[in-house]
Parts: C-alpha cells; structure tokens; sequence
C-alpha cells in the first residue's frame, strides 16, 4: 500500500476506535505479512464492541491499516454480516433456514420469533434488546431446528423452549 | 465392515475429550514426534502420497499430488491453511472435529506443514462456530505450551506459528481462492486459475489448502501407515484408470427426517440406505424416503430408488448427482413437497452467490423469483425448461463462471426437475389452473405478489 494515507482521523472530533480497540487491531498485525490481512479481525473487534461498524470507524480502522477507507468498506459492505448504520440488538439471534432445519420446522420458529418480537427478520426490537436474523446453514444440522445466539448453539427447538430463551435476554 | 474400528471419532465422548492431556493419552502427539525424528518432508509426502488420501472438502483431489504442485526448493514463505470454513448445508462434521477432538485436527495441520515446509498456517474458521473457536483456540494454545507450535518443533529445526482467523457468515469463502482473498482482507472472491494456489496463493506465495477432516485423516496415516488407510473403503476401478479409488474412513454427517440425526463414521463406500438404516435408526415416523441429498445440496438429489448408491467418490456421479461433495446425507420423507425443496436450495445459492460471476449471480436469483412464483400459485409449465437452462448453463462445468458454486446451485435444479418432473408439472397445473401453459413473458413479481 506504500506511504501512509493521509490523516483521516480528525484531531478535534470524537474518536470511535477505543485505546483498547486499537491496542487489539495493531497486536494482530504480526500475524501477517500484509496489514490489510487485519482488515476482517479488525472489523470483528469493533463490532465485538460497538455492535455495529459506522462508517467512521472504517476510516479509523482504514489509518491503522494503511489502507484507503474504500477498500475496508468494500471488504465490509461484501460480508452481510457488519451493520453500520445502527447497532444490532443486545442479543443478535439467527435463526436456521437451511434445509435440515426446515425439514424439522424452522420456518414456524421464524415466524414465532417475528410475531413474540414484533419484528420482521434483520430488524432490532425498539428498545434495543434483540436483532433477529435468518441464517444459512449453522453447521448445526444434527441439532435441528437451531438457533446461535450469545454465543451459543440452541439445539433441537420448538417454539416453547424458543420462548424460554428469548425471555431470557436483556 | 464388521471390523471396521472408527479413529477420528474414537475419542468423542470422552470426558475433556478437547484437551492436550486427554489427546495424548491416547497417543496423541506420538505420530509427530516420531516423524519430526525420522522422517525427512518429503517421506511424509510421499505416505500420504501412497495412502491416496483424497480431500474431505468436497472435491476429493488427492492430498498428496496437491502437495507436489508446491514449487520445489522455494525460499519460502509457503502457506499452510486449514479450511475451516464448513458451510454447505447439511454438514458438520469439521464441527465436531474442532470441538470435540481440536489436538487430532492440529496435529494433522502440524504434520501437513511439515511435509509441505509451510512456516506459518492459518485456520480460517467459520464466523459462526464459537465453541469451535474457543476449542481450537485453547488447543493451540496449549500446543506452544508444549513445544508443538513454535520455534523448533520438539528440538528439530522446523518452526511453525498456527493462527486462528474468523471469517463473516459468508460460504464463498469455503472456495479456496475466495479463503484467500478474504484471509488477505479483501472481498471473496475467486480467483481465475491458474495461477492455482500451490504457485501463487496467500500473499502471492505458495499455499496449501487442507480441509479440516482431510488434517484428521493425516494424523491416522503418519500413526497407522498408508496401508493402513487403503486397507478401508473402496478400490479404484482397475479398469479405469483416472479413478484414484475411495480410501479411507469417512465422516459421514446424517440429518433430515431420520430417527437418528449425527455423524457417523464409515468406510468410504457405505451406502445411503445403509447410513440411514444403520446409523439413524431409519426414516423417521415410519414414513418412507422420497429422496436424500447425498453430499450437502449441492450434489443435487438421490430418488428412494437410487439410495442404494454407495458414498464413495464415483458413487453419486453414477446416478446423475455432482459428487460425493461434504458427504452431508439430509432425508427428505414422502410428505416433502420437491418444489420446496428447490425453493429452498435455489433461496440458499442465491443468497451466497458472491456477484462476481454474471450468469451466477443473475442465474441464482432468477432461479429463486422462478421459485418464490411456483410456490405462489403463478407457475408456468415453460418454467421447468427455463429453470433448466439456467441450470444446464451456469458453473464451471459449461464455463461460465470462475467458481464452481454455481455448479452446486444449478445440480439441485436439474436432478429435482429431470426427477421429479411430474411432480412440478403437477403443482403447476394444480396451483396455477388457468395460466400454467402461458408463455407470455410475466408481468413483474411485485405484481404478482409472489413474496
């Protein structure tokens, strides 16, 4: 990428990226010959965080890397997986669609899940507490229907348990 | 196969399974210790050369010979990695391997590397298995614990760092020149080849890409020798010589409408009824098969006739399916109706084609508004041979695109519609009395309210 691009980072404003933030991104870098490689590491640190990735924090990220802030958001806006303009819900649940899980009955657990939550799938709930997401194969197909969310694997679901779980979430 | 003794899951279940000292407790770590002090690189190319491991990833090319396109005395760096990006529907086996049993698949990365004197592996691992990251995190860490990663392996002079890489929920990157432009943090993408990755892969440089159960399989080979490995499965068709047979034991990944969904372990070659039969507990509620998928769907479809094919690499080409794929078997009952299936398929490929190629992108999509207008009561007979064109027209095998996931979305298409055509033709007419031989283009679906 040669020289440094130039200092996107506005001295006055707030910045986004965190010294932890930082700290994380640039203790990857000896990992790999090239910075961009941190690039997707990098995008899963803030959006560990900061549960979503704004545009800002991709000039940011881009400084750190030595990179053009176009070609972060490229590599980002490529992968579904990074919000940007607002942050997911406090517990971001996919729910299977994939074949296993629809053989065994994802598809009413889906609309279970829209019609307790109020929302259509890859919407957030007002108050913030839940994004629910419809997900390609979780790799969980001896368990269907399931569900990944906080982290974890929920096997083998109906809609009672389904409703056990999201009660669960804060 | 009664004395067909399983190894790659033979320590799953037991209690910290997951852990270096339970590992090696079974022998774990001994294979590489032995190797690293008397075998030369080349000898353990040269085993798993003999061994005819074939990879586990879906295509089944020969590990070995993959490893011989290396460029010979390179200065190196070479790249190893580890594909852990397991994403076809239908399959998780490389699941439970990284979660379970972590050390047996790190142990296969480890030799592998050494064969290939590859300094630096990375595991590109699926964004959307924590416990398999967590797992094979800790594993990793506890081998430079130990010595086994590192600077001088076990006091030789081979050194190796291994490093943990998340990818996005995106199952292009499982295409492996789409793992290595994701892995150098760009969009995944693939690659023209050649070049092919053994010349110039990760970060221009010579790489190596292994599967994760194909890692497994090398550990056994390096503990147990290469006749060992071609004394299970299926032999190569003495007449026809471009069959490099089907050795090996397999992790064959059941579900669907079985009594017994899971991952079992087999010769190569056992065949679908026999899976399901034997492992699963059979089709569940008493009902009858109408079809299984025998390799994740992207190998397309077998019929209830055709579950006999045996799941060894020549087995499903047979009967018209693409291949042997991730050997995902999922049991479609008789109450399943065939048009949803496809529907579900066609929504998949959609969703996952990367854009890149034209007649993927727009063949994936226009396949799934085809689908999504079936399924509303607006289907047309002329639709069946329009999928089909789709079908029959996109992938590497016509050579229209770079990758081969359109071959995978167009097999689904054209096993579901040449055999179960009546089937469709049916719910055509059935759902759509007054417009199923229409042939006048179709105003657009919004109109239609087909979502």
């Amino acid at each position: 990428m040669g020289a440094r691009h130039p200092p996107y980072l506005m001295a006055t404003a707030e910045r986004i990226l965190t010294d932890e933030m930082v700290a994380a991104i640039q203790a990857l870098l000896p990992r790999y010959p090239t910075r961009q490689a941190v690039t997707l590491p990098a995008l899963h640190i803030v959006n560990n965080q900061l549960r979503h990735v704004p545009l800002a924090a991709v000039v940011e990220i881009a400084e750190l890397l030595e990179l053009a802030p176009a070609q972060v958001q490229d590599t980002l806006s490529f992968y579904g997986f990074f919000k940007q303009d607002a942050p997911h819900g406090r517990t971001r649940a996919w729910i299977c669609r994939s074949l296993s899980c629809a053989l065994r009955g994802s598809e009413s657990l889906i609309e279970h899940a829209q019609q307790k939550l109020g929302i259509a799938s890859g919407e957030t709930t007002p108050d913030g507490r839940v994004t629910l997401e419809e997900a390609e194969c979780l790799g969980g197909c001896d368990f269907a229907p399931c569900m990944l969310a906080g982290g974890q694997l929920h096997k083998n679901l109906d809609t009672a348990q389904l409703d056990r779980i999201i009660d669960t979430w804060e | 196969m009664a004395t067909f003794e399983p190894v790659l899951l033979a320590n799953v279940g037991r209690d910290d399974s997951h852990t270096r000292a339970v590992y090696e407790s079974t022998g774990g770590y001994e294979a590489l210790r032995r190797t690293l002090a008397e075998m030369s690189p080349a000898d353990l190319t040269e085993l798993v050369k003999a061994s005819n491991l074939r990879g586990r990833g879906g295509a089944g090319f020969p590990t070995g010979v993959k490893w011989t396109f290396l460029p010979k005395d390179h200065p190196g760096p070479i790249y190893m990695c580890v594909n852990a990006d397991e994403s076809e529907p239908g399959t998780f086996n490389n699941r439970i391997l990284m979660e379970e049993d972590p050390h047996q698949v790190i142990e296969g990365a480890i030799l592998s590397c050494y064969a290939t004197r590859a300094t630096t592996a990375y595991i590109y691992l699926r964004y959307e298995y924590p416990g398999s990251y967590a797992r094979l995190q800790a594993a990793i860490d506890e081998c430079y614990a130990a010595g086994y990663l590192g600077k001088n392996i076990l006091g030789s002079d081979f050194s190796l760092d291994m490093y943990l890489h998340r990818g996005a929920a995106a199952y292009i990157c499982g295409e492996e020149t789409g793992l290595i432009e994701s892995l150098e943090g760009k969009r995944a993408w693939p690659r023209i080849k050649p070049p092919f990755p053994a010349v110039e892969g990760l970060f221009h440089k010579p790489t190596v890409i292994n599967n994760v159960e194909t890692m497994a399989c090398v550990t056994h080979i390096a503990r147990r020798g290469a006749d060992w490995f071609k004394s299970i499965g299926t032999p190569a068709d003495p007449n026809n010589p471009r069959d490099a047979g089907s050795y090996g034991p397999k992790l064959y990944c059941l579900s669907g409408h079985v009594n017994k969904p899971g991952c079992y372990e087999a010769p190569l070659g056992i065949t679908c009824r026999e899976l399901i039969d034997n492992f699963g507990g059979g089709v569940w509620k008493n009902r009858r098969a109408k079809a299984a998928v025998p390799g994740g769907i992207s190998m397309g479809l077998l019929t209830a006739d055709e579950l006999d094919t045996p799941l060894d690499f020549s087995g499903p080409g047979r009967v018209g399916c693409l291949g042997l794929g991730t050997a995902a078997v999922v049991v479609l009952d008789e109450t399943v109706s065939i048009v949803d299936f496809l529907h579900n398929s066609c929504r998949f490929f959609a969703h996952e084609s990367c854009g890149q190629c034209t007649p993927c992108r727009e063949g994936t999509a226009w396949s799934l508004r085809m689908l999504e207008r079936m399924r509303a009561g607006r289907g047309r007979l002329a639709d069946l041979d329009l999928l089909l064109e789709i079908g029959d027209s996109i992938g590497i095998m016509p050579g229209t695109t770079i990758c081969g996931l359109a071959d995978g979305a167009a097999w689904p298409i054209k096993n579901a519609i040449r055999k179960f055509r009546d089937e469709f033709e049916d719910f055509i007419r059935r759902t759509n009395p007054h417009g199923y031989d229409v042939t006048e283009p179709v105003p657009a679906l919004v109109q239609l309210g087909g979502h």
